[in-house]
């Protein structure tokens, strides 16, 4: 695989973050969860890479929804 | 057949018998004609105190509008948040500062609520008391409700959101690392033992005293964000806002805990990343000095 640059891992990191938090959501919303933060990804997969501005950005945001949602009294969501 | 309805109203009230005071005069869009009150059969007014009527007084009149409109340009700042990939820009608006309040804050409302209805900023009590509009205009981070619109109408004025904090959307900065400083210097009185009277803690004048200068800080953030220092040490650096807080606790003759209050500030980064900038002091719009509280602490910290 190709060197990634910070950004990518940083991406990548969040990514990885969100899939865990999903494992400690109840068994049976876990999917749900799971689908949120992929679409939440995929949403903006078309960003041009040297978009950094917008990049850093939709990671802050990421940051801020993750922690959000891991709160432990968020059961389910569903859209 | 609405003066028909008229004429039965008033035919009614003559012939009724009730108390004066009992009836009123309704409102009525018939009924035009400008008349005296005491004319009305409903109405009692003192005889004692009667009305001067209104061609023995003068006429207020409304201010002679300006023979041409002041019409002054604001370059507000703009990003949506909801199109993350577009680039933020600056939005002209031109308004009439004859029909527009003295306040920077008033032209913005003004803008919201005539032209751009999706011109995002954070306002709340409009007398400088709640730190809600701060941002900066014109190079200044200040509070739009105390900043006056400056009359020169060739020059044009620029706002921005305050500088090197997260915007949140247009003029809205992202406050929680502020926020979360805040609360890391324990803004509360912190005590172990009980009051010696056992009902109030009490301060002499002097001890009062202290902490005027001090308490007034509504933590708008304008000197925070005005500091070099902080804009390249947010994470570490506490910033002046934060730290004339600290002081405001480390000064009050009632705390015991200001041994710990130091120690937390006792690191390279905490403190002493001030380097007496002095922009903070210069840009209050309260008036305050958070460098010299910044100074004292650091006084305090040397001698003991």
């Amino acid at each position: 695989m190709a060197r990634l640059s910070g950004l990518q891992r940083d991406v990548l990191a969040l990514y990885r973050q969100c899939l865990r938090a999903v494992r400690d959501k109840p068994a049976e919303t876990r999917a749900n969860f799971k689908e949120l933060a992929r679409s939440e990804f995929r949403q903006y997969i078309g960003i041009d890479r040297k978009d950094f501005g917008t990049i850093e950005f939709l990671l802050r945001r990421g940051q801020r929804q993750l922690e959000t949602y891991s709160d432990p009294g968020i059961r389910n969501v569903s859209r | 057949m609405a003066s028909t309805r008229v004429l039965a109203r008033l035919a009614v009230r003559r012939t009724a018998v009730r108390p004066a005071g009992f009836t009123r005069g309704f409102a009525s869009v018939t009924d035009t004609k400008a008349r005296e009150p005491i004319s009305k059969l409903g109405e009692t007014i003192n005889p004692s105190r009667p009305v001067v009527p209104e061609s023995k007084t003068s006429t207020v009149k409304e201010p002679a509008p300006a023979q041409e409109a002041k019409t002054k340009t604001f370059h507000i700042y703009r990003w949506n948040p909801d199109e993350p990939t577009s680039k933020p820009r600056m939005q002209s608006y031109t308004l009439d500062l004859n029909k527009t309040g003295p306040m920077m804050l008033d032209a913005l409302i003004r803008i919201k609520n005539e032209t751009d209805p999706t011109l995002t900023f954070r306002r709340s009590c409009r007398e400088g008391i709640c730190g809600s509009c701060a941002m900066n205009i014109d190079g200044v981070n200040t509070l739009a409700c105390l900043c006056r619109i400056p009359t020169d109408t060739t020059q044009e004025s620029r706002i921005y959101p305050l500088p090197h904090m997260y915007v949140v959307k247009d003029l809205v900065p992202d406050m929680t690392l502020f926020y979360k400083q805040y609360r890391s210097v324990k803004p509360y009185l912190q005590r172990t033992t009980p009051a010696p009277d056992g009902r109030e803690y009490r301060q002499s004048k002097e001890e009062r005293k202290k902490l005027d200068g001090l308490y007034e800080c509504i933590l708008c953030a304008c000197c925070s964000t005005s500091c070099p220092s902080y804009w390249w040490n947010q994470e570490e650096y506490l910033g002046p806002a934060v730290l004339l807080q600290s002081y405001r606790w480390l000064a009050d003759s009632r705390d015991e805990k200001t041994a710990e209050r130091q120690d937390g500030l006792n690191n390279s980064m905490s403190l002493y990343r001030c380097h007496t900038i002095l922009n903070c002091s210069r840009t209050c719009p309260k008036g305050l000095n958070p460098a010299l509280a910044i100074a004292e602490i650091k006084k305090s910290m040397a001698f003991t």
